[in-house]
């Protein structure tokens, strides 16, 4: 924070209502068309669905304490590594940072009153309720134990679960994807602000605009992917196993080419968040703001031609093993460039470590920890040895739990006092930010060393060999279960008794923090004209530091 | 080399192939550049941090916004380390993946869930796989139902093991000893039971665990009598009145199809010949031979291939 103490005390000046004030019924809410409040229903669906797959998670974690196998037997086990990884990924990781944060601030950081299809935007809620009662169902009625991937011709031909449902459930689940991404490209495309250009455009808006570039493109093949498998499964249309004539193969192609830029869906958000929180406190212009951009595009762009590092040991050709791996390591350079620029915004900064920065260094720690091992399973002779091991399972987790989930709780904690008007305990904030770091790291580095050992991925029971590590990685995963639950409590404390929050608790630059906190229904009065661009901090001659707003 | 590894990390995996030698020296690059880079920018975030921190009087002045001449120099310097190490996995891939000419071939069927083992001599095992120290050993591997994947962490390989496909692994053992056999690709209920050993033996110990083992004939033999037992030899016998293709000498051959193109008469073109014969039928004869698909397993399949190669092989192409 800065020099400039900022009196919590002082409760802001009556400004009307705001949004959270502005109707009271339940009808009001379900029937709401303002982003706002629609981001925070998506925040509560979400919320609901890291819990049930965290749940997931703490049984996990619970059964590999021993080698046995003795809390669950194989298919509860197998069916709830698929809840976990069906739940997390397209529940809680893909809607996270767009659905809640990109929904709340698209519109305010850019200055538009409202997103450019508001009402798409509540259908885009509706339609992903029913996916969420769809996947309860699918997990409710016995579960689905074929893994997130539904790799044929086990899902098609094999599996006995309810996979037809979860897969169902994706389906309908990836229109709100579709829904919401083309409602982010339209608003940024034509609701800006004037003055409001491309290169005055904050990193978070962005991050969020590429990100939609990639759900909008990506998500039909998964539909289709998903579409084909259940035909095969419900009318044993061969499509898939080779004994209906099919190629199992296919489905892996199809599969990732969807699910891998899925990996830049959940990552590219919070790169945003993470660029937005770390000039903040550091009270300095984020370095190389363009080269910034660049690499947003172009990982959102060859993130589309990895797909097949996936399947190195699949059956693919050689050739095309050698192909997808040299697209794997360009596609890192622009993540290089990117953690190299948030480290050189922090030179000569002058820094704060409030949680949202706390969240955000972790952010750069475990993000550079999970892209540089995504580089070692990238080189293809060593990913012959750690594919389906834990070695891949800790990598994927640094990135989208380390990176997306840090990066999130960050932009959480840094929005908060915007979005709910109210301030939250700060030690309670940084306990928390601080034991998400460490609980992470001690659940998942273990993983990696089990990986080399070659421990493989899907076992509910293992050789006595591995347990040391999976004993430390459970021991992890309880410091991150308090670490994920500590919020809760003293959010939930700051949203009935917490101070009131100012305009801009951060004295930060962007235009959201312009309007009040919580901000009104129409987000500005009057709509700002923008005259440069984000992060303008300054240190003055006698070394305190001032922000100068973008409008 | 591995000795020094397991003196410095005591947990290191036991390492016994060529394979093996090799994916832990990339590994071991990798790692290194792995830390370089992770301590290296962790380094400078904490130095920054303690640095810079609010109410220190580190000097501020001259703060560089945007400068292309570092943006480039990392970048380009990034790029020409990545490029260095993906040639280099690159290059051992193919190794991995491009067996050499190797005689001593095993088949090797995953099925829901344990692997069915076949010597070329005839010799049965489940889910043990015993194998002579320093010599190469091929194995031809396919799947009955799901997608398996082979996996053996002592020797750093894996391949999937996919229906109505041939994947091969080479690998030459080094060190005498039991090293795990893991499915690694999931496969259902008891993926995680799929498990298995292999046995390198000194070449003494091999020929007494052969020896010791229940008398059988080869594998060809025992494809022949198969042939025999399923009526294959009743239109692709010498002296049968249907006109079906000779097989004698047929392994290796380039063989012209119906639909005019030409294919390697090699194991997977057999396979689909007993099991999808419809797909691939020889210029000249009719469509008539049934399927076998459902009839016979894939381990029988491979007794088949067997006896057909024993009746005469074409020489290799060189590829």
């Amino acid at each position: 924070m800065t020099d400039v103490p900022v009196d919590f005390t002082t409760l802001p000046p009556e400004r009307g209502t705001n949004y959270l004030t502005d109707e009271f019924t339940i009808r009001s809410w379900l029937f709401t068309t303002d982003h706002k409040r629609i981001a925070l229903l998506f925040f509560a669906s979400i919320t609901v669905f890291f819990f049930v797959g965290g749940i997931a998670a703490t049984l996990i974690r619970l059964q590999l304490l021993t080698p046995g196998g003795t809390l669950v037997g194989p298919d509860v086990y197998n069916r709830l590594f698929t809840m976990h990884g069906v739940v997390m990924v397209w529940f809680f990781l893909i809607p996270s940072i767009p659905a809640t944060l990109g929904n709340f601030l698209v519109p305010l950081m850019i200055g538009a009153h409202d997103l450019a299809f508001p009402r798409l935007n509540l259908l885009s809620w509706y339609i992903f309720s029913l996916s969420g009662l769809i996947v309860i169902y699918a997990i409710v009625a016995g579960g689905v134990d074929t893994g997130w991937t539904f790799y044929t011709p086990y899902s098609s031909m094999f599996s006995n679960g309810h996979v037809i449902a979860a897969a169902m459930a994706v389906f309908v689940n990836g229109f709100s994807s579709i829904l919401t991404g083309l409602n982010f490209i339209v608003t940024t495309h034509k609701l800006r602000a004037p003055g409001m250009t491309w290169y005055r455009l904050p990193l978070f808006v962005w991050g969020i605009y590429t990100t939609s570039l990639v759900m909008v493109l990506a998500t039909p093949v998964l539909a289709i992917t998903l579409g084909l498998m259940s035909a095969e499964r419900w009318l044993h249309v061969g499509f898939f196993d080779p004994a209906l004539g099919g190629d199992p193969i296919l489905f892996q192609h199809l599969f990732w080419f969807y699910s891998h830029p899925a990996v830049y869906i959940m990552i590219l958000p919070a790169m945003g968040v993470v660029s937005e929180l770390i000039p903040t406190f550091a009270r300095k212009p984020v370095f190389g703001y363009r080269g910034m951009t660049y690499a947003l595009l172009a990982i959102a762009v060859v993130g589309f031609f990895v797909w097949g590092h996936h399947m190195f040991v699949a059956g693919i050709s050689i050739y095309s093993g050698i192909v997808f791996s040299f697209m794997s390591f360009i596609v890192a350079v622009p993540s290089a460039i990117k953690v190299f620029n948030w480290t050189a915004t922090l030179h000569k900064g002058v820094i704060s470590f409030d949680a949202p920065m706390l969240y955000a260094l972790g952010f750069v720690g475990l993000f550079t920890t999970g892209g540089v091992t995504g580089l070692m399973v990238a080189t293809l002779a060593a990913d012959v040895h750690l594919t389906d091991t834990y070695f891949v399972v800790a990598h994927f987790h640094f990135i989208m739990v380390g990176g997306t989930v840090s990066a999130y709780f960050g932009g959480l904690h840094y929005w908060w006092p915007k979005i709910t008007g109210r301030l939250y305990n700060r030690s309670a904030a940084i306990i928390a930010a601080l034991l998400t770091f460490f609980g992470f790291n001690l659940t998942f580095f273990p993983q990696f060393i089990l990986g080399y050992l070659g421990m493989p991925r899907r076992y509910f029971a293992y050789p006595p060999v591995f347990q040391v590590w999976h004993v430390l990685s459970s021991a992890g995963a309880s410091i991150l279960a308090v670490a994920y639950a500590l919020p809760m409590f003293y959010l939930g404390w700051s949203l009935l008794y917490g101070k009131r929050a100012s305009a801009n608790p951060w004295d930060a630059t962007g235009l959201e923090w312009l309007t009040a906190s919580p901000p009104p229904k129409h987000n500005f009065e009057v709509t700002p004209t923008v005259v440069r661009g984000p992060y303008d901090y300054e240190i003055s001659e006698d070394g305190r530091s001032y922000a100068r707003p973008q409008a | 080399m591995d000795q020094a590894l397991h003196q410095w990390v005591p947990f290191w995996p036991d390492t016994a192939s060529n394979t093996g030698d090799v994916v832990n020296a990339i590994f071991i690059g990798l790692a290194a550049v792995a830390a370089f880079i992770c301590l290296f920018n962790y380094g400078l975030v904490a130095l920054f941090a303690v640095r810079y921190r609010q109410g220190s009087t580190a000097d501020r002045s001259h703060r560089v916004q945007e400068t292309w001449h570092w943006e480039i120099g990392w970048t380009a310097a990034t790029l020409f380390a990545f490029l260095l190490l993906f040639v280099w996995g690159a290059g051992a891939y193919v190794w991995l993946y491009q067996p050499p000419p190797i005689a001593n071939e095993i088949f090797v069927v995953g099925k829901q869930w344990m692997w069915k083992i076949q010597h070329p001599d005839g010799v049965r095992e489940i889910n043990e796989l015993h194998v002579p120290l320093g010599e190469l050993v091929r194995l031809v591997m396919t799947s009955q139902d799901v997608i398996h994947s082979f996996f053996i962490p002592a020797f750093r390989i894996k391949h999937d093991v996919l229906p109505d496909v041939y994947e091969t692994l080479w690998f030459k053992p080094t060190k005498v000893g039991e090293y795990r056999i893991f499915c690694a690709e999931f496969c259902g209920t008891e993926h995680a039971l799929m498990r298995g050993k292999v046995v390198v033996m000194d070449t003494k110990a091999y020929q007494q665990w052969l020896t010791a083992q229940p008398p059988t004939t080869s594998l060809a033999q025992q494809g022949e009598a198969l042939f025999r037992q399923l009526g294959c030899s009743g239109c692709h016998g010498a002296n049968s009145a249907v006109h079906a293709p000779p097989l004698e000498g047929v392994y290796g051959r380039l063989v012209h199809l119906s639909d005019g193109s030409t294919v390697r008469a090699d194991d997977r073109y057999i396979h689909d010949s007993i099991l999808l014969p419809e797909s691939q039928v020889v210029a000249g004869y009719q469509p008539i031979m049934p399927s076998f698909a459902g009839q016979i397993g894939e381990d029988d399949v491979f007794k088949l291939i067997a006896y057909i190669k024993s009746l005469g092989e074409s020489p290799r192409p060189v590829r």
